[in-house]
């Protein structure tokens, strides 16, 4: 199966729990787990091929401009990767289904899982960084829904926000450091990149580029200073806990660094870094975990510790180093992943992870018990445990690394580490299981059914195989470490076999094995002295630094956002006069070409008018109604003003958008005070007078100057003018470029006008929803209102307009391709027609007669608009590229069809949806409860009256 | 005896002229008031010469390409004013 398909399956399968989740948990579960095992199987097709010697590879190229390409590689390490993400993923969803409750929304919860999933498959089996880059995000943030996926628990919603926070932080250091690596590469794919170690690593900009990419994979494999997220994101179900934090997200961290191995590792840089930080890492997270007293607090930090002890094996740059770290991936992987679905559990039977509310469960939960204890064993490092075998390779390896001078700290480090690491794990196995029977448990423990005991009793099975018979995984590791080292160093010698004779590492494991008993034995004082430590809390210094970094964009935001309109209006005008005069100033300008027109007397009364209506309106702006006379005035002039100067596409669109505003506008000014209150003092008025001389004197200015010379470089109008009717078989030039030389634009507007009366629709339904609904609902009208609501005259009389105005709508929109009209235009006409009614014969009474949901307009009207744009792919041409005939049916003359009409009529829809369903909106908000809603159009109706006519309607 | 043409010419001028001042009129009872009405129904007579003086600028030009747009303003010019006179009658003009 092709790769594309590997990685494309989950994200499509995401798609489907949430369409079955009605058909029941079962189905819900089980078609998650076919898309994953399909998944799987399509991975493993390809295997053949790999043990083959091949490269797998699918490619595509996506925005090749920017080095930008779906490119998916599947090597080695790629291949381990993906069989663990798809093969534990499978466990999990068979765990999960027993699981999660009844009140868990199973179909949200697998549709998170399979996101994630698919992202992660993305991670590993990318060949581009660019694309590798947008699968790490997309793991950030389905991580974060499932983290968060408990939505009602404060610590779900804090935990994930945080893991977010943390690994996205990280992210965002890393989209540099990969920038910067591709920049030094002369490429952004991988299979390049890791041909060029010494190219990268002679390279100035390497440290830069280093320690941004390890940010990157240190927040996310939660390294040491940045450890603290993953056990806050425990408040997750646990199914999520096991997959995130056993074999997917926090090792996307470590298969970067081992997938970088080639050209990254190796320097001193890397050395130090990674090798401290792992090591730092693996001994605190050992140190804390003991203390923890929550089952999967323990287990979090043990997975702090053993990812720090994955990284210092990666950090010490041999190829010995490498091969531990790649077997105690998937060690780690098994036996972790059987341990969190084993606290879970108990958790699930017990009601509790307090490990110092349990004890004595071996005998009650015996199945639990087997299956956690061989699990714990192998994370002390027991013999005849896969992860014994990984860590004696790994006191192996620290034997022989040395730290900043003398030859014992390393080792002693680890030793001290390791020894907390078993005494962790036989607390585990000790303080859960062992012990006496107690009769205070929360509920009573039993073992669960096998649908949640057999996903960790199958990998407990891999932990024995491996544990004792190594060899069966020698093979596979060396094939991934090959792969890890990508040809730079020699695969080590050494065979993973449990007896090495009496080795410094066999010494190091005994101590640490008894020290371990030792330890446990005397946990009770050890505690103490634990909790009598003071230590730093990393929630509430996390929340400290969030904290300021709100305040300062508070304070950023609150300054220049204040919600005053004025203030917008005043930076943006200054901003616009500085850098007009800044153009004005440095360019260069060409003398006036042309001579002024002479002014005659209607020009003349028109701009006197103009001057006066807007000078009143300055005036007596505080008065809002006539304020909105005086702009409907405005309105006009500009109108009559643009068909004066041979415009009247625009003088038609001026005046239907005047109507709509001004209705919309009293709609809204009815909830408003009559007059807004004056609220600048002197010193303000006169800023804000000087500011807006000089907005009206630049832009006389600019605009003279622009009148009176001919254009620097030929207008774009040549072009539409000469193609209008060639290209686009239209003489109406302005609709063409509406539906045809911009008709892309036209479409993003249509769908932008959509959401914005969706929105409209949303806040005002919000609204109505709320508190304010009782208060809008007892509002007392401020002003005496007369009697009649709807009177007969105006009913009568818009009724007798409407098909006149339908008619001229259609023959507008009809017409609009040739002469000035079209669907814009139409649409507002149409709309004014229908809010006519509204307004004579009342809401209720317009609303039962219109059949279509407004919000169905607006999305048929995207619908056909996106529709007529994708036809033009049937004929093999870009999107909405509009093709036109003339035709000719007798008797009728010739005429033109064209594709750009169909176009035309999706924004006539989209604007009449968008207009009505504004309106209506906010129409909504004036029902009054004292005023029931008129069942006749008209109140007063003399045919209601007459005895001859009653009980036959109006 | 005056030439058609010339009579035509005069007339034209007669006719903007006329509109013209009706606008100006129009416009001093807008900014004298003294009711709201009274300036409602300015705006309405604004309108109404609005229309004659496009009419009258396709005519002078000689074109009919101004004749839609006069015929938009006329039919829904008055919807504004209607929503005025709502507005100060009922306060909410979709009810």
């Amino acid at each position: 199966m092709s790769l594309f398909l590997v990685v494309a399956l989950p994200f499509l399968g995401a798609l489907l729990p949430g369409i079955l989740n009605r058909a029941g948990r079962t189905v819900c579960a089980g078609t998650t787990f076919a898309v994953s095992l399909t998944a799987l199987v399509g991975l493993l097709s390809n295997l053949p091929a790999l043990l083959r010697g091949e490269v797998i590879e699918a490619r595509v190229d996506w925005l090749p401009a920017l080095g930008m390409n779906m490119n998916l590689m599947m090597d080695g390490l790629g291949a381990f990767f993906a069989c663990l993400i798809l093969g534990i993923g499978l466990l999990i969803i068979a765990y999960a289904r027993s699981y999660l409750s009844r009140d868990d929304n199973m179909g949200e919860f697998f549709t998170y899982l399979l996101l994630f999933q698919g992202a992660m498959v993305g991670i590993v089996l990318s060949d581009n960084i660019l694309v590798l880059l947008v699968f790490w995000e997309l793991t950030s943030l389905s991580s974060f829904l499932l983290i968060g996926y408990w939505k009602h628990l404060p610590e779900g919603r804090q935990g994930a926000r945080m893991a977010l926070t943390v690994t996205g932080m990280g992210g965002l250091a890393m989209i540099g450091g990969m920038l910067i690596l591709g920049q030094i590469a002369g490429s952004y794919d991988l299979s390049v990149i890791l041909q060029n170690r010494d190219l990268i690593q002679a390279d100035p900009l390497y440290v830069p580029a280093l320690i941004l990419i390890l940010l990157g994979c240190f927040t996310k494999s939660a390294q040491f200073p940045f450890h603290f997220w993953l056990p806050h994101a425990m408040a997750a179900p646990t199914p999520v806990s096991a997959y995130l934090h056993s074999a997917t997200m926090v090792k996307a961290g470590i298969f970067l660094m081992a997938r970088m191995w080639p050209v990254l590792s190796g320097t001193p840089e890397w050395f130090y870094i990674v090798t401290c930080a792992g090591l730092i890492t693996m001994v605190l997270g050992a140190v804390i975990g003991l203390f923890k007293h929550d089952l999967k607090a323990l287990l979090a930090f043990s997975t702090v510790s053993h990812l720090g002890l994955i990284t210092m094996l990666l950090g010490t740059g041999t190829a010995f180093g490498a091969m531990a770290a790649v077997f105690h991936i998937l060690n780690h992987a098994t036996f972790k992943c059987a341990l969190f679905m084993s606290a879970g559990i108990i958790d699930h039977e017990a009601h509790t992870r307090d490990i110092r509310r349990l004890g004595g469960l071996r005998h009650l939960m015996p199945v639990t018990f087997v299956i956690a204890t061989i699990a714990a064993l192998s994370m002390a490092g027991i013999p005849f445990f896969n992860g014994f075998l990984s860590k004696e390779m790994w006191l192996e390896e620290v034997s022989h690394t040395t730290l900043f001078g003398p030859d014992w700290l390393v080792p002693a480090l680890a030793t001290f580490g390791a020894l907390f690491s078993a005494a962790y794990s036989f607390r585990y196995i000790g303080h859960v299981f062992l012990g006496k029977e107690r009769h205070d448990y929360p509920a009573h423990p039993h073992d669960p059914p096998a649908g949640m005991w057999l996903p960790p009793a199958i990998l407990t099975v891999l932990v024995v195989v491996i544990g004792v018979m190594p060899f069966l995984a020698e093979p596979a590791v060396r094939f991934v470490t090959s792969a890890v080292l990508g040809g730079t160093a020699e695969l080590p010698h050494e065979h993973i076999a449990l007896w090495h004779g009496v080795t410094p590492a066999l010494i190091m494991s005994g101590i640490a094995v008894t020290g371990g008993l030792i330890a446990l034995t005397l946990f009770t004082p050890l505690l103490k002295l634990w909790d009598a430590t003071p230590r730093p809390e990393a929630k509430v210094v996390f929340d400290a630094v969030i904290a300021v970094f709100v305040g300062l964009a508070r304070i950023v935001t609150q300054r220049l956002h204040n919600g005053a309109f004025t203030q917008y209006a005043g930076i943006l005008t200054l901003a616009i006069i500085a850098a007009g005069g800044h153009a004005w100033l440095t360019g260069e300008s060409t003398a006036s070409t042309r001579e002024a027109m002479p002014i005659n007397m209607i020009a003349a009364a028109g701009w006197l008018m103009l001057i006066v209506a807007t000078a009143f309106l300055v005036i007596q702006h505080r008065n809002r109604l006539l304020a909105l006379i005086l702009m409907a005035i405005i309105g006009l002039i500009v109108s009559v003003g643009f068909a004066y100067f041979s415009a009247p596409d625009l003088a038609m669109t001026q005046i239907s958008v005047e109507v709509v505003t001004i209705v919309l506008l009293l709609l809204a000014l009815n909830f408003l005070p009559d007059i807004t209150p004056s609220e600048s003092n002197m010193g303000k008025k006169v800023r804000d007078g000087i500011v807006a001389l000089a907005g009206g004197a630049a832009a006389m200015g600019f605009t003279y100057h622009l009148l009176m010379r001919d254009f620097v470089a030929p207008s774009i109008s040549e072009y539409h003018l000469a193609n209008s009717y060639k290209g686009g078989g239209g003489t109406n030039v302005v609709n063409v470029i509406l539906v045809d030389f911009r008709g892309f634009d036209t479409f993003g507007e249509i769908i932008v006008l959509g959401i914005a009366a969706l929105v409209i629709f949303a806040l005002t339904e919000a609204l109505l929803g709320g508190k304010v609904r009782a208060r809008l609902l007892n509002r007392v009208p401020d002003k005496p209102l007369s009697g009649d609501r709807h009177p007969l005259m105006m009913v009568i009389l818009t009724r007798v307009m409407m098909p006149l105005v339908l008619m001229v709508g259609i023959y507008i929109f009809l017409r609009g391709h040739n002469l000035p009209g079209g669907g814009f235009i139409a649409g507002l006409i149409v709309a004014i027609a229908l809010v006519m009614q509204y307004m004579a014969s009342g809401f209720n009474w317009a609303n039962e007669r219109q059949r279509y949901p407004y919000h169905g307009i607006i999305g048929t009207g995207v619908l056909v608009a996106g529709l007529t744009g994708i036809g033009s792919w049937l004929t093999g041409n870009e999107f909405l590229t509009s093709a036109y005939g003339y035709f000719r049916i007798p008797p009728m003359e010739e005429f033109e069809l064209a594709t750009a009409a169909l176009f035309d009529l999706g924004v006539f829809l989209a604007v009449l949806g968008a207009v009505m369903l504004s309106l209506e909106s906010y129409s909504r908000l004036a029902r009054r409860a004292h005023t029931p809603d008129s069942e006749f159009p008209m109140d007063i109706d003399p045919s209601r009256d007459d005895p001859k006519t009653v009980g036959k309607g109006a | 005896m005056i030439a058609p043409d010339r009579l035509y010419d005069l007339a034209l001028v007669f006719a903007f002229a006329a509109l013209s001042l009706a606008q100006i009129l129009a416009m001093i009872r807008l900014v004298i008031g003294p009711d709201v009405a009274d300036r409602i129904l300015a705006l309405d007579t604004m309108v109404v010469d609005a229309i004659g003086l496009i009419v009258l600028l396709g005519i002078a030009q000689g074109t009919e390409i101004y004749f839609e747009a006069a015929l938009i303003f006329a039919m829904l010019g008055f919807v504004s004013t209607v929503a005025y006179a709502r507005f100060i009658l009922r306060g909410d003009i979709i009810e």
